[in-house]
């Protein structure tokens, strides 16, 4: 049904906006978000219900109102990034209300009106992101006046990451993880805002410095390390982050922050030494802490357990290994195509509407509808990197080549966890997990890559800043290196 | 519901999300195919530099005019700017079409500037200078396809 769409004249100039192509690929995943929610009808309830397309419906209209949006705000933006999010978002929210049709056993039935269940408020969240990823398009006309709030963003991520630290267990811990600000019965996340806010930060900086950070280096053991005071402030900002991580308790995060500070040093140097002095840190820590935690115990035998469950989680299916034994149990009997959307039993995973959706849907969708959910990933992520090679400004490269990296490592990350390939740690699954946080941020993201390309792949005459733009104070800014 | 209309609708529904998966790629793919290849780093052929030489700036032989300007060395490399009517500034500044990270560009090293379907680079007072090829750039010059203008550690070629 796109093919008219995807075909054109070859002599065709390549940045023309392409939004029909979006508006049609919106349609049409919006058209599979509606499918879905009918299967599963069909399956859980044996018939359909004549409002089974509301909550499709309802999203449709958020997205084609973003649509729009990007329409007059930023009409060269990339056009996969939009339909190919909003077709996660929209199956996550479809299996959600398929978790409220099904309640486990000994479960009140759950509410089933179109903002209510874990899907419905899954639903009124997307509408609440949404409406953020437009507010950040209209405020954030070009993403590099975002550099000269760089150290006010730095120091509001800083202060969103150690508040739940801060308060009170009351306050901020769910699941034994620190990592919440609870008011009355709503929670909001804010270490993922702040993902985004220290990336930037990371961007701005490593800009100015990149070529001292390249190029001013003591040869050690034949890899190059940069002076210290070139890059103190760096590591400030992530010693302090990870810190704060490890008190809250929460090693998918940390790792995340510390995936995203090295692929963002790497990407800004060229150096391969980074990846390098990352990875032995990296792996260092973990082994070090494994071992401490045997040794010692205390405040690293966390790490024991995790790495024991991933070892064997057959050992104690029962006990500590029991949410991993279930996913694996789970992915295994959806085999290769699936037990069909709602004929499976995810209620059987814990934490299946969170951390665990992947293994729950992998159940009903099998490997192939799995694989299919991946490559949307990866093309998204895709996207992101290709925005970052296609942008003209050295800062906008480094945020956008950041961000997409962070989400693909945030999907390695839970998608390994869930899959035994590596320990399990909790992370969302972005766009698929219930939660608005997570969901809000992601969405904040896409919004960020969306202005990115839209620079990227205007033509000279339309790009921001090409006309007339005042002068900035970072003229000149980079002439650090000085040479004989 | 019958067995059937279950077992068509879910196997229906995986064919329809890789369906999507495919017309998405095709999409990408538009775009890959429209925006050349940017890992080509020989350069392009110089057949166009006897007009350099000449100093007739001569017409560009027809569909041959310039539509892309592409990043070939230096930080930015990859990068691909569509040309269209308006003229493209380059250096460290911040409003600068191009905006290099250079230490041998100056805030405001060189704009480009379309006159009758042919680009001219135009130095404006760099330090270091710009260079096209290997001559250094006085006045307004015609640029060639696919050779390539130097500033500092950057190269940079139309393209058509």
């Amino acid at each position: 049904m796109t093919a008219g769409t995807v075909k054109a004249p070859l002599a065709a100039r390549p940045t023309r906006g392409r939004r029909n192509a979006e508006l049609a690929m919106l349609l049409f995943g919006m058209a599979i978000v509606a499918a879905y929610g009918a299967i599963v009808e069909g399956t859980v309830l044996g018939r359909v219900t004549p409002d089974f397309w509301v909550p499709a419906a309802i999203l449709a209209a958020t997205f084609l109102a973003l649509h729009l949006a990007i329409r007059f705000l930023a009409p060269y933006a990339d056009p996969v990034l939009l339909p190919a999010v909003a077709l996660l978002n929209g199956v996550g929210v479809g299996f959600l209300r398929r978790l409220d049709l099904s309640p486990e056993a000994g479960e009140a039935v759950r509410d089933l009106t179109v903002f209510g269940g874990v899907g419905g408020r899954q639903l009124a969240w997307t509408l609440a992101a949404v409406v953020g990823a437009i507010v950040l398009l209209a405020v954030v006309r070009d993403h590099r006046t975002v550099s000269k709030y760089a150290y006010t963003l730095c120091l509001i991520g800083i202060v969103l990451v150690m508040i739940p630290a801060l308060l009170p267990s009351a306050y901020s811990e769910i699941n034994g993880a620190k990592l919440w600000i609870i008011v009355g019965g709503f929670s909001i996340q804010p270490g993922e805002f702040a993902k985004i806010m220290l990336l930037s930060f990371y961007a701005y900086y490593l800009v100015r410095k990149r070529e001292v950070l390249s190029l001013a280096s003591k040869r050690f053991l034949g890899v190059d390390f940069p002076r210290g005071r070139d890059l103190g402030p760096v590591i400030v900002v992530w010693l302090l982050s990870l810190m704060v991580l490890v008190f809250e308790k929460d090693l998918g995060t940390s790792l995340l922050y510390f995936g995203m500070f090295v692929a963002t040093l790497y990407v800004a140097t060229e150096r391969a030494s980074w990846l390098i002095i990352g990875l032995a840190l990296f792996f260092g820590g973990a082994f070090s802490a494994y071992y401490l935690g045997k040794l010692v115990g205390g405040p690293f035998s966390n790490f024991v357990v995790r790495a024991e469950t991933w070892l064997d989680p057959f050992a104690d299916a029962h006990g500590g290994g029991f949410q991993l034994t279930q996913s694996l149990l789970g992915l295994g009997t959806g085999g290769l195509f699936g037990a069909g959307p709602g004929a499976g039993q995810p209620g059987e995973i814990p934490e299946v509407h969170n951390d665990f959706i992947f293994a729950g849907m992998g159940e009903e969708i099998g490997l192939f509808g799995l694989t299919a959910l991946l490559a949307v990933y990866l093309l998204i992520v895709v996207r992101g990197l290709r925005t970052a090679l296609g942008v003209r400004d050295s800062f906008g490269k480094l945020v956008a080549g950041g961000l997409a990296f962070t989400l693909g490592l945030q999907l390695f990350v839970i998608i390994g966890g869930v899959s035994k390939l590596i320990p399990l740690t909790g992370q969302t699954t972005p766009f698929l997990s219930a939660g608005g946080s997570s969901l809000m941020a992601n969405w904040l993201l896409i919004a960020v890559l969306l202005r990115i390309s839209d620079a990227a792949r205007a033509p000279a005459d339309a790009a921001p800043g090409g006309v007339v733009a005042p002068p900035s104070h970072m003229h000149g800014a980079q002439t650090e290196v000085i040479r004989p | 519901m019958p067995e059937i209309v279950v077992t068509v609708a879910r196997f229906g529904f995986l064919i329809l999300l890789w369906i999507f998966v495919f017309a998405v790629v095709g999409v990408i793919r538009r775009d890959l195919f429209a925006g050349g290849r940017p890992s080509r780093l020989v350069a392009a052929p110089r057949a166009n530099l006897a007009t350099l030489a000449g100093g007739s700036p001569g017409k560009p032989a027809k569909g041959r005019a310039a539509h892309q300007l592409v990043v070939t060395a230096g930080q930015l490399a990859g990068t691909r700017i569509t040309l269209g009517e308006a003229q493209i500034t380059i250096g460290r500044a911040e409003d600068s079409t191009l905006v290099i990270t250079d230490d041998y560009a100056s805030a405001r090293h060189a704009r480009l500037v379309p006159r009758g379907g042919q680009w001219f680079v135009e130095d404006l007072g760099s330090t270091n200078g710009t260079y096209l090829d290997r001559t250094k750039v006085s006045g307004p010059t015609p640029v060639p396809l696919g050779v390539p203008i130097r500033i500092g550690r950057t190269s940079l070629e139309l393209r058509p």
